[in-house]
């Protein structure tokens, strides 16, 4: 069953054309990955997935449903999602467990507050202050207000963005956790590491379109690429582009009888990549 | 599966979560449940005349101070706050809930009204000790005053909501929203009695909500004798009713059609 269907979705803001015609699967269960340069139309897609705005054209289903209906209809929806937004930083006033206890209230069917807090590493600031959290803290409680729900999906938006590389893989880890519940999770970030490390399958949008759906490890023919070769022939460095790097070094080893000096093998970087995709370069 | 929540239930716990956030800030708990208290001390102190026969400034005064705190605790505090929640992503979290609107409306309604009920408290406690007020006796009064409170506190509310979408961000909102505030009392006779004003201002003055509910606070706290005195030469409470009504329904029609979840 697919969770989310778009097809043929359009939407400009005057003369910008923000997402032209794109269309996406994201099956039941996936970690989803919407990778792509500020302004490609990431956010607007989103947005767009979520309720907050409307469309020009296309369609788009989210769970069996059209997030630009309203009523009561939307309620029902709303409580099987959840929403982690990029940023948050209201309620300094109430503690963690009572803002997650408050937000539980919401949903028909809450997740236990107590195992929502330790699921995301706040058991010990559970009574302490939104206000005196460290912005990583304040992201995980975010996520918890994101997944108190028991949502069968889940929309992350930049997650991880401002934190340290400790907070990053400690975050990492609670969203491998939230794929053993089931729970869909659409992701967006511009850090492709963590695209790499989460996602199942990654779509890389430009200028308003899909440039490519694919596995991390498969996105731009990245599994099949030739592989760069480079060592040192006595003061010189030399490099060569192949497809049986094993054979090659190989040879090497037999022609410099033992150690070759200065080896590399070298296949392109997801990052290097995605920017061939966006059409951008290193910097 | 479980169904959601009603509206109302989920209003009436928004309504506590308010209260609560509320009564943490300390600063503004004292400043905001005080300042009628503040003011009255001020203008007590120094208009020391009598009005009218029996009618002390002071008395004249609670009046407007309970019609001007309506506006200050409803209209004013919400129009400024909303767009700061607003600012930093809150109204947006909200609204990627299953909470409905009309529950974040009824949980603002429940913090102005209870927050109106104790700051009149203190209001009456300390005009009572210091500063002679006559409290009203007839029990019809009680009554005119009770759904001039409800009313009131309903329409503030209603008001500082829709008006909350005018501000572009929180951090302005204040200088937008204090000057029309400040110039509405005046123009209402909260600070000066209203039929010493210039009648230009009267009229103006007569649009907007405030007039009426000082109107309707001098029925209930001066003798009925002093309804003479006013423009139309009485309390006008039916009007009072229905021009609170139609600005009532202004607001929450506004504040469900146009109210602004996020920045852009």
């Amino acid at each position: 069953m697919n969770v989310i269907e778009v097809k043929g979705l359009k939407k400009s803001y005057g003369d910008v054309h923000a997402v032209q015609s794109l269309d996406l699967t994201i099956a039941q269960g996936e970690i989803f990955a919407l990778l792509g340069p500020n302004g490609a139309g990431k956010t607007t897609t989103v947005e767009i997935l979520e309720g907050f705005r409307k469309r020009d054209s296309g369609e788009v289903s989210v769970l069996g449903f059209d997030p630009q209906t309203s009523g009561h209809q939307a309620r029902e929806w709303r409580n099987r999602i959840g929403i982690v937004l990029q940023s948050a930083a209201d309620a300094g006033d109430l503690s963690v467990i009572e803002t997650v206890q408050h937000f539980s209230g919401y949903y028909s069917n809450p997740r236990d507050v107590d195992e929502v807090i330790t699921s995301v590493g706040l058991q010990e600031k559970a009574g302490a202050l939104i206000r005196n959290l460290s912005g990583g803290q304040r992201r995980r409680l975010d996520v918890a207000l994101g997944i108190i729900g028991s949502p069968e999906l889940l929309f992350l938006d930049e997650p991880t963005t401002g934190f340290d590389p400790e907070a990053r893989r400690a975050f990492w880890a609670l969203i491998e956790n939230l794929r053993g519940t089931g729970t869909t999770i659409l992701l967006t970030t511009h850090y492709l590491d963590e695209a790499e490390a989460l996602a199942d399958r990654v779509a890389v949008i430009n200028n308003g379109r899909i440039v490519e759906i694919s596995t991390p490890e498969d996105l731009g023919g990245r599994a099949t690429a030739k592989a760069l070769v480079s060592w040192r022939d006595g003061d010189e460095t030399k490099t060569q582009t192949t497809d049986n790097p094993t054979s090659l070094v190989s040879k090497l080893s037999t022609q410099f009888s033992g150690e070759i000096p200065e080896l590399t093998v070298t296949r392109p970087s997801l990052e290097d990549i995605y920017l061939t995709m966006i059409g951008g370069t290193h910097e | 599966m479980n169904k959601v929540p009603s509206a109302l239930n989920l209003g009436v716990r928004r309504g506590a979560l308010e209260i609560k956030q509320f009564a943490r800030q300390r600063e503004s708990v004292v400043f905001t449940l005080l300042f009628p208290v503040i003011l009255l001390a001020i203008f007590g102190s120094v208009f020391k005349d009598t009005i009218a026969p029996g009618v002390t400034f002071s008395q004249y005064f609670v009046a407007g101070m309970i019609a001007s705190g309506l506006v200050n605790t409803g209209f004013q505090s919400l129009a400024i706050t909303i767009p700061m929640e607003r600012d930093v992503g809150g109204l947006k979290r909200l609204r990627g809930t299953p909470m409905p609107a009309s529950s974040y409306f009824i949980g603002k309604a429940i913090l102005i009204a209870v927050s109106m009920v104790i700051q009149i408290a203190l209001l009456f406690a300390f005009g009572l000790i210091f500063f002679g007020v006559h409290m009203p006796t007839d029990s019809t009064k009680w009554l005119t005053f009770t759904w001039l409170v409800l009313l009131g506190s309903g329409c503030s509310t209603a008001l500082g909501i829709a008006f909350s979408i005018v501000p572009k961000s929180g951090r302005g909102a204040s200088a937008v929203v204090s000057p029309i505030v400040i110039i509405l009392q005046f123009f209402s006779g909260v600070f000066f009695v209203f039929t010493q004003l210039p009648t230009w201002m009267q009229q103006i003055a007569a649009i907007f909500p405030l007039k009426w509910l000082t109107q309707g606070m001098r029925s209930v706290f001066l003798p009925d004798t002093f309804a003479t005195q006013e423009v139309a030469k009485s309390w006008e409470n039916g009007r009072t009713f229905i021009i609170l009504m139609i600005w009532l329904v202004i607001g929450v029609l506004f504040s469900i059609r146009k109210f602004k979840w996020d920045r852009d």
